[in-house]
């Protein structure tokens, strides 16, 4: 089987019989970039946090229509791109050199002192450039990039002053193309010590777990390519699942909204920003913190769900919103409460032939919803504590339903049922926050480590909950549904 | 004296002279389209190429027992594995003293690496590098400060410096306090992590690009190791992804890995470090503990203080030295000390060799007597700025270690003009309001100063040296000993080099710094790089331009003198008449005039006599001041910062657009070290955060969305070029100004009295600190 893709406007063949070129289904994008000269793109972290790598890939927003996606090529199996199209730092500029508009204000403007990061960043500004429906300066397309050198005040005013292209600007003609769609990977004949297949249905993903009992499932990639890079972890089959339909398929009904689980992030954004006025708003406020747009455009749901970590953002969110998961194996699907979905420590219910299909929430949403990320970073970090809230209150103003979830604090995402089953009933008042508050101590086994202490996550578990309070009590601030 | 405005008037018309104008980074073309090379770029195109991957140790100190590399040499694609038996000079890359065994007979830090593979492919070589069996026999490893100090565990002496009666005057004093500070480190972070390319050139010897800030330094510590003389080493450095002070020692070790390599197997090696490895392998900015007593009267002015400052080292010398001695000489900061002695002690631990980072010690001291001013106000109950602006220098002060303080009165200019327009005072009475109606979140402004001694402390490194060509052309060559990490010293020596022969910047071609064009450079460090390397170029220019000055004056039948070089022609100042430089050029080569020449520069009058702790160890003094206003949430303890104002004085700005970029980089890098940035080690002492996805430098995120930063005007510095100033460490410690503002927000939360804030200040460390100061009142 050879790869094929496009690069820089010129198509690319990769076979087993290049020399130089693996077929190695651990190899990055990015490390096949660099060994083939291409050394535009750079590695800063080789985990997604930096950007350093970022690449561009023609991909299609929830309409459908072609648009460059930022990705972090660091995170990208090489095999993922077949069919793609993919513009790096170096097919930016004009076939004479003649250097993008972009380049230009990054170059006028100072925005490079010793020039590492401004690959990654230049191609985050260049999608940014041509992002549909951009109005205004957005921090978040810069926001995953890292740089050490310039405070970043002159690169955010390069994106704070984006001109809009002019109609005759060739990329334009680019996007005004249909995207390709994803391509099938069938390394049947390929054989090598490790496999790489993209199925293109359910049927057939099916097929590769039972031929390959160690076979691992890939989302986008961004969790499970870090453990690749930095750990060196290498499995017999790779099967990545960004080809399969069933899995990017979005519904309203009235009695829920369907979300696929290959559905990327960033799509989901978008679909809850043109759509809703709230009924989500938890999740809405969850997608920008959850991290960098160079992973959004990558990550879904169910990739989150599956790593089941402890720590993960979406969960805390999706158990609040009472979400349950539609799981499929070769045997038929089920659906499974996410209550009842993280057994231990990165372990779930999914079987070894169990695929997550789409994530379910059911309507009405809660009328009031919160979600606080807590961690040393505002932007690009991972939480120390996340804790998302939701309550419903009937006509005398008691607590008919609450909802409180967090991660970082036990060995799974938690829902603290004890503070939600006392809460039932009561007024919403300071006094029921305080006998909740010392409910909720007996709740979760907050542990040590670099990213905070047990006391701090044990202490802020209690004031995220007071802070929920505050903002949703009588007073000023009691209107205000979105966060 | 003159800025930059000035001289573009002067010249009105003719010719925008092209030092002090904001031009682009050198490179800046080569950055934005991904063609400017790294060393890591190098390789796809080398044949025969081989692969490094490191053997590690998973112990802070331990006896390496054996190693048993026969599995990973049998290895599939495997070369060789490189190990003590393989060095054919000094297995050694200390850089102050020999203390630094390339392949460990003792494991001195967590991560160690006591073997390296070396393979066709970077994958095989990881692979390989996993069968080989390395035996251990743990010690007891140092892992603290504190734990060093009760083992005596030391690199240095005791080192001292002492003014007056600390005793007497503490005695003497009306108010006294004590207390101790631990501030934590900070990793460098380059985006380029450590990478060196070695191979045996076309005259069989050794040819090395290393991302080094000191390629005289590397190519001294690979003749080291292979045992060869200097002039058989050349290294080169195109240019380096960033490196604040992590490659002037650091970057030695692996270039001498890939020369070995390369020696033994006659064949390019390539040795780059993961971002786990170069975080768990190299040394950061110092941790530091300082314990202080001071006196002082019922307004704050100090009257007596002992100081001890200890930091820790890590397990080799490296330059610990100096960066604890420049610590001691930075605990003044702005103010004078009055009765002081300060004892410095650099520990000896089994962490990595903590190193250079911009600033080099001095951010420590600063912040310690920072913290002191801080807690004086608060005891007293005054205004933390009033007792700042109590104990300024004032003109004719002499600082604790005998040198005067050079142009003190900028000190009180630059606070006042700055004060004046952050409109600090209004600023604060409305943050006052804002806080009484805020029960959950408060907000605080606070304004630090900066002073900074520039250049190194040890005297003899204050000296660079150039190499310029002219060919027939006219186009020109410029070598000079300075590296460039991102500082933009090659836009300067660019624009001096323009300057000096008045050519337009297009026909001056910066070379890439090799050690076989300038020898025996000093690293590119202590913010000194165009100081010192833009006027060696400046002389070897100047040289130049008088001899084609004497040619050019022939043909014109007058005075060398009367001639003024611009636009690349040389003009005759009476009548007009004029000639193209590269006329001039091929006339001086016809007429057998040399058309190279080497410029060396060395500062004048700098001494210290390190017995007495007094001396002249600066040339001048940077200064600055910032204000910086956040928001703190006492939920959660997280922060923004709202607004930043800096007043920063960079002399007569040779570059302004490279000037401010300096300001505000170092301003965010310094506040990343003071907030968000945690080095958490284990107890086994591995380091926790060794990646980016552990260790948080600032994002935009972390950013002011409102950040104003002037240059101070009518600033000239006499004895530099162009009237220029070091710019590349100083406004780091603008940041002091980010702390201090956290302490005033968490103090709002409470009822007076001192406040204290671990370092960095972390959310938590902020959060636990509100926790405190509603609880209790401190003093």
């Amino acid at each position: 089987m050879t790869l094929r893709f496009v690069l820089n406007g010129a198509p690319v063949t990769v076979g087993p019989d290049r020399p130089g070129a693996g077929l190695d289904p651990h190899v990055t994008l990015l490390q096949w970039l660099r060994a083939s000269g291409k050394t535009g793109s750079k590695e800063g972290c080789a985990e997604g946090e930096c950007g350093a790598c970022a690449v561009a890939f023609v991909g299609a927003d929830a309409e459908g229509r072609a648009r460059f996606e930022p990705v972090n090529s660091c995170l990208v199996p090489l095999w993922t791109v077949n069919g793609r199209n993919v513009v790096t730092v170096e097919g930016i500029a004009g076939p004479g050199g003649e250097l993008h508009p972009v380049q230009e204000a990054m170059v006028q403007r100072g925005g490079s002192q010793c020039g590492y990061c401004t690959p990654g960043f230049v191609v985050s500004l260049f999608c940014e450039y041509y992002r549909p429906g951009r109005a205004g300066y957005d921090p978040e397309s810069i926001s995953g990039n890292l740089c050490r050198c310039t405070g970043y005040r002159p690169i955010a005013d390069v994106a704070r002053a984006l001109p809009y292209p002019p109609a005759d600007d060739p990329w334009l003609a680019t996007l005004g193309e249909p995207p390709l769609p994803p391509a099938a990977v069938d390394s049947y004949d390929s054989p090598g010590p490790a496999r790489f297949e993209r199925p293109l249905t359910l049927t057939r993903a099916f097929e590769c777990l039972a031929e390959c009992p160690g076979a691992v499932l890939m989302a986008g990639g961004t969790d499970l390519m870090v453990y690749a890079n930095q750990r060196y972890e290498r499995w017999p089959m790779l099967i990545a699942l960004d080809g399969i339909a069933e899995l990017g398929r979005y519904e309203e009904t009235p009695g829920e909204i369907v979300i696929g689980a290959g559905v990327a992030l960033s799509q989901i954004e978008e679909r809850l920003a043109a759509k809703h006025h709230g009924e989500l708003a938890s999740l809405e406020a969850l997608l920008p913190l959850f991290s960098s747009r160079l992973i959004r455009n990558r990550a879904t749901l169910g990739g989150g769900l599956a790593t089941a970590s402890p720590i993960g953002d979406s969960a805390p969110v999706l158990l609040v919103l009472d979400a349950s998961v539609t799981i499929a194996s070769a045997a038929g699907s089920r659906r499974v409460a996410l209550s009842e979905f993280f057994l231990d420590y990165r372990k779930t219910v999914l079987g070894s032939g169990d695929v997550i299909v789409s994530v379910h929430l059911p309507r009405p949403t809660p009328r009031w919803q919160r979600f606080y990320k807590v961690s040393k970073r505002v932007m690009d970090d991972i939480s120390t504590v996340a804790g998302a809230f939701a309550l419903d209150r009937d006509s005398d103003g008691k607590v008919e339903r609450l909802r409180v979830a967090y991660g970082g604090i036990a060995a799974t995402p938690l829902r603290a049922r004890a503070v939600e089953r006392m809460a039932v009933g009561r007024p919403w008042t300071g006094e029921t926050i305080a006998l909740l508050a010392r409910v909720l101590e007996g709740v979760g086994t907050p542990m040590s480590d670099h990213r905070g202490s047990g006391a701090y996550r044990r202490a802020v578990a209690g004031k995220l909950l007071e802070r929920f309070f505050f903002e949703t009590s009588e007073g000023p601030r009691a209107a205000e549904v979105r966060p | 004296m003159s800025d930059a405005g000035c001289r573009a008037e002067g010249a009105k018309g003719e010719w925008e002279p092209v030092v002090g104008r904001a031009v682009s980074h050198e490179s800046a073309d080569g950055h934005v389209t991904g063609r400017a090379r790294y060393v890591d770029d190098l390789w796809p195109s080398l044949p025969r190429l081989a692969h490094a991957w490191p053997v590690t140790a998973p112990h802070a100190r331990a006896r390496v027992v054996s190693i048993d590399a026969s599995a990973a040499q049998n290895a599939a694609g495997v070369s060789c594995v490189l190990t003590a038996a393989d060095v054919t000079g000094e297995n050694d890359t200390g850089p102050a003293r020999h203390d630094e065994p390339l392949f460990p007979s003792e494991v001195s830090y967590h991560g160690q690496p006591v073997a390296w593979v070396i393979a066709d492919s970077e994958d095989e070589a990881r692979r390989a590098s996993s069968l080989v069996r390395a035996t251990f026999e743990p010690l007891p490893p140092v892992l603290s400060i504190e734990h060093a100090i009760r083992e005596q565990s030391f690199l240095t002496d005791v080192e001292r410096m002492r003014r007056g009666k600390p005793e007497e005057a503490m005695l003497a004093a009306p108010n006294r306090l004590e207390g101790e500070l631990f501030i934590g480190g900070q990793e460098h972070f380059y985006l380029e992590t450590q990478a060196a390319l070695a191979w045996v050139d076309e005259s069989e010897a050794l040819f090395v690009q290393s991302s080094t800030q000191h390629p005289t330094e590397t190519q001294e510590i690979v003749a080291r190791v292979l045992g060869v003389p200097k002039n058989e080493v050349v290294v080169q450095c195109l240019r380096m992804g960033g490196a604040f002070g992590g490659k002037e020692t650091q970057a030695n070790a692996w270039a001498a890995v890939a020369a070995l390599a390369a020696k033994k197997l006659s064949r390019p090696v390539r040795v780059r470090l993961t971002r786990a490895q170069d975080m768990a392998m190299t040394g950061k900015r110092h941790p530091f503990l300082g314990r202080f007593r001071v006196g002082f009267s019922n307004e704050g002015v100090l009257s007596a203080l002992k100081l001890e400052l200890y930091c820790d080292g890590g397990w080799s010398l490296d330059l610990s030295a100096p960066i604890l001695a420049r610590a001691m000489f930075h605990a003044d900061n702005c103010y004078l000390l009055g009765n002081v002695e300060i004892l410095g002690r650099a520990c000896r631990t089994n962490h990595v060799s903590h190193t250079a980072f911009r600033g080099f010690g001095g951010p420590q001291g600063m912040v310690v007597v920072e913290e002191i001013l801080d807690r004086v106000a608060r005891r007293l109950g005054v205004p933390a700025h009033t007792v700042r602006e109590r104990n300024f220098y004032r003109p004719g002060d002499e600082t604790h270690y005998g040198q005067e303080v050079k142009d003190a009165e900028r000190i009180a200019r630059i606070w006042g003009e700055l004060k004046e327009s952050s409109r600090f005072v209004q600023r604060r009475s409305e943050i006052a309001a804002f806080n009484a109606a805020s029960p959950h979140t408060k907000r605080a402004l606070a304004m630090t100063p900066v002073k900074f001694g520039i250049s190194f402390t040890t005297a003899f490194y204050n000296q660079a040296g150039a190499l310029v060509l002219i060919y027939k052309d006219g186009s020109v060559q410029v070598n000079h000993g300075g590296t460039e990490m991102g500082q933009g010293l090659h836009t300067k020596v660019q624009q001096i080099a323009a300057e000096a022969l008045g050519l337009p910047l297009s026909a001056v071609r910066i070379m890439p710094t090799r050690t076989d064009k300038v020898p025996n450079t000093s690293a590119t460090a202590a913010s000194s790089g165009s100081d010192l390397n833009g006027a060696a170029v400046r002389v070897a220019c100047e040289t130049l331009r008088g001899r084609l000055a004497a040619v050019a004056a022939e043909t014109f039948g007058t005075q060398p003198e009367a001639l003024t070089f611009r636009n690349g022609r040389i003009y005759r100042g009476d009548t007009g008449a004029s000639m193209a430089f590269g006329d001039a050029v091929t006339q001086a080569y016809l007429e057998r005039v040399s058309l190279f020449a080497t410029g060396h520069y060395a500062t004048p009058n700098l001494h210290f006599d390190k017995q007495k702790g007094t001396g002249k160890p600066f040339h001048y003094f940077a200064f600055g001041a910032a204000a910086t206003e956040v928001e703190v949430d006492a939920w959660t303890g997280q922060y923004r910062f709202l607004r930043v104002d800096i007043l920063h004085d960079v002399g007569d700005s040779m570059s302004p657009l490279v000037d401010r970029g300096q300001v505000e980089g170092g301003f965010i890098q310094g506040l990343g070290w003071l907030t968000t940035e945690e080095l958490v080690w284990s107890a086994k002492g591995a380091l926790q955060t060794a990646g980016a996805s552990t260790y948080k430098l600032p994002t935009l995120g972390e950013c002011p969305d409102d950040f104003r930063v002037e240059l101070l005007k009518r600033a000239g510095e006499p004895g530099v070029v162009h009237g220029s100033k070091a710019v590349g460490e100083p406004p780091l410690m603008l940041a002091i100004s980010a702390r201090e503002a956290l302490r005033e927000a968490v103090a709002a939360f409470g009822s007076g009295g001192v406040t204290e804030l671990a370092c960095p200040s972390t959310p938590e460390a902020v959060f636990w600190a509100i926790e405190r100061a509603r609880t209790t009142r401190g003093d």
